[in-house]
């Protein structure tokens, strides 16, 4: 969850309000966040603490201002950083203040240290919160059963995260994500034995609606062809699979954190070597 | 990018140090930890001031408790849903001046007892001859704690006996038995309970009994029509069973006026405790639920008003499984103690310390949480937890019990559970859908926590350093002079565990002081009857209760612990009647037994 998941259009321009009213506004995401929180702590408090999520947010924010200062020489947009900062504010669970704004720092930097021929290999809240689950067990937990147990919410966030990754072009990773759970839930179940109600439930749950919304549909971690997009999609459900049989809790994002930078890095590699044989033809056949 | 080798060298040095970051936190955090691990009885007494000494088996106490077995289509989850029933109340049934516990099992079949004082540092079983031992009948239902309290005012406590089934009143014949008076008293046929409270909440002199429900009433249990019984939500479930205060009528009878008097919830009771909150004069009724928010429960003397929301207590949802009521400043307020689940790298509810906001008070009062600024939220799967000087210095000290199901110690049922706990309520709610535990724990072999209050807004814990090493699974704590030493000894009881016994050593140089009151115009245990010493420039507050903890009862004699040299200025009792007393400079070291004056 770090960025806006909508494409600037490249059409010729409509009128400027019809574009802060439309789908394509690349703040239409942050504020779809923002929604989702303010109605889930206003219906079900899940925020026990107000400084603690603006403080993830504020650090957010102040660690993507200065590195972006030093190291694109502007001031940068600040829509991926807060959406990065609020997504670490919900889903961070801790006593203390520093793991979030340690989490926060952490996916931020991680945009500008772990990158590979100019992208960044991972989503930023997924790798920050992944870490400190990884190393700071002890103090932090995600959110987990904090969204009530009731359909509405749910059906509430499908339908309006649904439209804006159908305009956003981005809905076939969430599909392809969704189809491939349930089925592998079913895999789990007849492996385990357990009941396939317990193995579906998960998804049933709003929390996980953040995950197949923003954290697997962001634009800067996600392959540019569609056919690939849904092959990492199946592929976080295949190893989020594996993770669950071991029992793993947080087995999505582990799944994404495992799956996603691998995927990147193959596509971008491809594209270089691609450009390289479009650029060289003659040489490329002389190899082969 | 643009950046140089440098900054580029610099970044990647700031990301490896943020990383780091919690490798560091924790290693310090461990060192700190092993440094408090070991125990000495000197050290802990030079360093802390007190030390705990488990001496059950020496005290001639060997009771275990034993769990119940529901209907067999819960087999699969069956630890975890027969997870309650060891409780512990501690009671002078005799009124022989020494005080005597009473405790729970939970096994049909299985029997309670009553361990008599033997002045001698040891205990006799005297349930079985007095008629309270064999309570758990099949097809009765199987008991999950005890409240006392003289509700006939004879000047002998008697026994109500909270149960998943058929809800029993015992009355307390002079100390040598007890008869069931349970119809008598016109008592529910079937409540599935964990707590109920004693206490006079429109100050008529006859006690109240205020029953809070866990699973619905309609259900058996032991004969399930279908097994959609677990809650609907993990934190907001309202389909749990009813609420029920008693009035009490006079001449053994009562009534049932929960709707009437405000108090109408189907939230999942796990603990209550009740304590005039505001210094109205009136008794307020804290109520801790399991998966979902707190319910405080305004007086007025007539009637209830819930306000969780208003005064703050109510918002986040938990799993509350706790009440107990502590002035833990020494500035004549009570703040309230709630525990829920904690369990490293899976889910971080943090128990609760409500207090006082600073500047309101009666009915605009407000309460935040303290529970990380002083140390005392993360204690594991928190159940049972009380307030008491245990090293007599003044400030009140806090002993909490914790751990949930001790099965196969290499293997967690937690990964199962919060699979389904965040699931649409349709699934949760139905047992079927719950994978086997198979042996699995869910946040057992856990340790204890003793929290040492410091006095200077603080609380450590001292557990393993004074001698609290058992990993049980804790329910119920009690708090209890029990050889009248001046001396705050711990009982608790475990979850398919021993009835654990610790002794209280007590370095000599703190002093103490002890009030048993005994209510005329008020109810005779004098539940609701509250102390305000001064000493030393402060003032610390406690009151009688009829009940607190989880699935426990503390002594009704109240102890105050006073430090080195202590000057006191005053007691200051307030009866439920109204009437206050002040007793002007009165001795350390000494057992004052007051009766409310005419």
């Amino acid at each position: 969850m770090s960025q806006q998941a909508i494409a600037v259009p490249l059409a010729a321009k409509p009128p400027q309000w019809k574009t802060w009213l439309s789908l394509e506004n690349r703040y239409i995401p942050p504020v779809f966040i923002t929604l989702i929180l303010l109605i889930g702590h206003f219906t079900y408090g899940i925020l026990e603490s107000y400084p603690k999520t603006l403080l993830a947010i504020g650090t957010a924010i102040a660690t993507e201002l200065i590195l972006g200062r030093i190291f694109l020489g502007k001031w940068p947009n600040l829509a991926s950083a807060y959406i990065s900062g609020i997504s670490v504010g919900i889903l961070i669970r801790s006593p203390g203040f520093w793991p979030y704004a340690l989490c926060a720092a952490i996916a931020i930097t991680s945009k500008y240290v772990l990158r590979f021929n100019g992208r960044h290999l991972w989503n930023p809240s997924n790798f920050g919160i992944c870490v400190m689950l990884f190393l700071a067990s002890e103090s932090v937990a995600t959110l987990s059963i904090q969204w009530g147990n009731n359909i509405w919410p749910m059906v509430v966030i499908w339908i309006l995260g649904s439209a804006i990754l159908w305009r956003a072009r981005r809905l076939q990773i969430s599909a392809t994500y969704v189809i491939s759970f349930l089925a592998l839930a079913f895999v789990r179940a007849w492996i385990t034995h357990d009941p396939w109600q317990s193995e579906i439930a998960p998804i049933t749950g709003p929390e996980y609606q953040l995950f197949i919304f923003f954290m697997i549909t962001d634009p800067r971690t996600t392959l540019r062809s569609r056919t690939g997009q849904c092959m990492v999609a199946f592929a976080v459900a295949v190893v989020e699979m594996f993770l669950r049989l071991d029992q793993s809790v947080y087995a999505p994002l582990y799944a994404l954190f495992l799956v996603g930078p691998p995927a990147l890095f193959i596509e971008t590699w491809m594209n270089k070597r691609r450009t390289q044989a479009a650029l060289h033809p003659q040489q490329d056949i002389t190899r082969s | 990018m643009k950046h140089g080798p440098t900054t580029r060298v610099l970044l990647t040095l700031f990301f490896l140090g943020l990383i780091a970051t919690p490798i560091v936190i924790k290693r310090i955090s461990a060192r700190k930890k092993a440094a408090e691990a070991s125990f000495d009885s000197s050290s802990a007494l030079a360093r802390h001031g007190f030390y705990l000494r488990e001496v059950s088996h020496e005290a001639g106490v060997n009771f275990t408790n034993e769990a119940p077995t529901l209907d067999p289509k819960l087999t699969p989850i069956m630890p975890e849903v027969a997870s309650m029933g060891a409780s512990v109340s501690v009671v002078d049934y005799d009124r022989d001046g020494w005080p005597d516990f009473y405790v729970t099992n939970s096994r049909e079949g299985s029997r309670n007892a009553l361990y008599h004082n033997n002045h001698d540092g040891t205990f006799t079983d005297v349930a079985p001859q007095l008629g309270i031992a064999d309570v758990n009948q099949s097809g009765t239902g199987v008991s999950m704690g005890a409240v006392w309290g003289d509700y006939d005012n004879d000047g002998y406590e008697d026994l109500y006996l909270i149960k998943w089934g058929r809800p029993e009143l015992f009355h307390n014949d002079q100390g040598h038995g007890f008869t069931r008076v349970s119809e008598q008293a016109s008592l529910p046929k079937w409540i599935n309970a964990n707590t109920a409270v004693w206490f006079d909440y429109d100050g008529d002199g006859k006690l109240d009994l205020f029953v809070g429900g866990y699973y619905n009433e309609n259900i058996d249990l032991w004969h399930l029509a279908n097994t959609k019984m677990m809650p609907e939500s993990f934190e907001y479930a309202q389909n749990g069973g009813r609420k029920y205060l008693f009035h009490n009528l006079g001449g053994g009878k009562f009534e049932e006026v929960s709707a009437k008097l405000g108090i109408d919830s189907r939230r999942w009771a796990l603990a209550s405790g009740a304590a005039d909150l505001r210094g109205t004069g009136h008794p307020d009724l804290f109520v801790a639920n399991d998966y979902g928010v707190s319910e405080l429960y305004l007086n007025d003397g007539k009637r209830f008003h819930e306000a969780g929301k208003e005064t703050g207590i109510g918002f986040a949802p938990k799993s509350g499984m706790d009440v107990a009521f502590g002035d833990i400043f020494n500035q004549g307020k009570y703040s309230v103690y709630v525990s829920n689940i904690s369990e490293d790298g899976v889910l971080i509810q943090g128990n609760n310390l409500w207090t006082p906001k600073d500047g309101t008070s009666g009915a605009a009062i407000k309460y935040e949480n303290l529970a990380r600024d002083l140390g005392v939220e993360l204690g594991g799967w928190s159940f049972g937890a009380q307030f008491g000087d245990l090293n007599n210095d003044g400030n009140l000290d806090l002993y909490l019990t914790n751990g949930n199901i001790s099965l196969d110690h290499n293997k967690s049922y937690w990964y199962d559970f919060a699979k389904v706990a965040g699931g649409n309520h349709s699934i949760i709610e139905d047992a079927k859908n719950w994978p086997s535990m198979e042996g699995r724990s869910l946040s057992g072999y856990q340790q204890k926590r003793v929290w040492l209050n410091d006095g200077a807004g603080k609380f450590v814990d001292v557990a393993q350093a004074v001698g609290v090493t058992d990993t049980y699974d804790g329910r119920a704590v009690a708090l209890v002079d029990l050889w009248n030493r001046g001396v705050l000894d711990v009982l608790v009881a475990n979850e398919r565990g021993p009835l654990l016994i610790y002794k209280n050593t007590v370095t000599s140089e703190n002093k103490w002081i002890e009030f048993q009151l005994e209510g005329t115009a008020s109810n005779r245990s004098a539940i609701g009857a509250q102390v305000a010493l001064y000493w030393d420039g402060q003032e610390q507050i406690q009151e009688v209760s009829g009940g607190s903890g989880f699935a426990a009862q503390n002594d009704r004699r109240l102890h105050f612990g006073l430090g080195k040299v202590p000057r006191i200025d005053k007691a200051v009792i307030r009866w439920p009647s109204g009437k206050v007393q002040t007793i002007e400079n009165p001795t350390p070291d000494k057992l004052y037994s007051i009766k409310e004056p005419a």
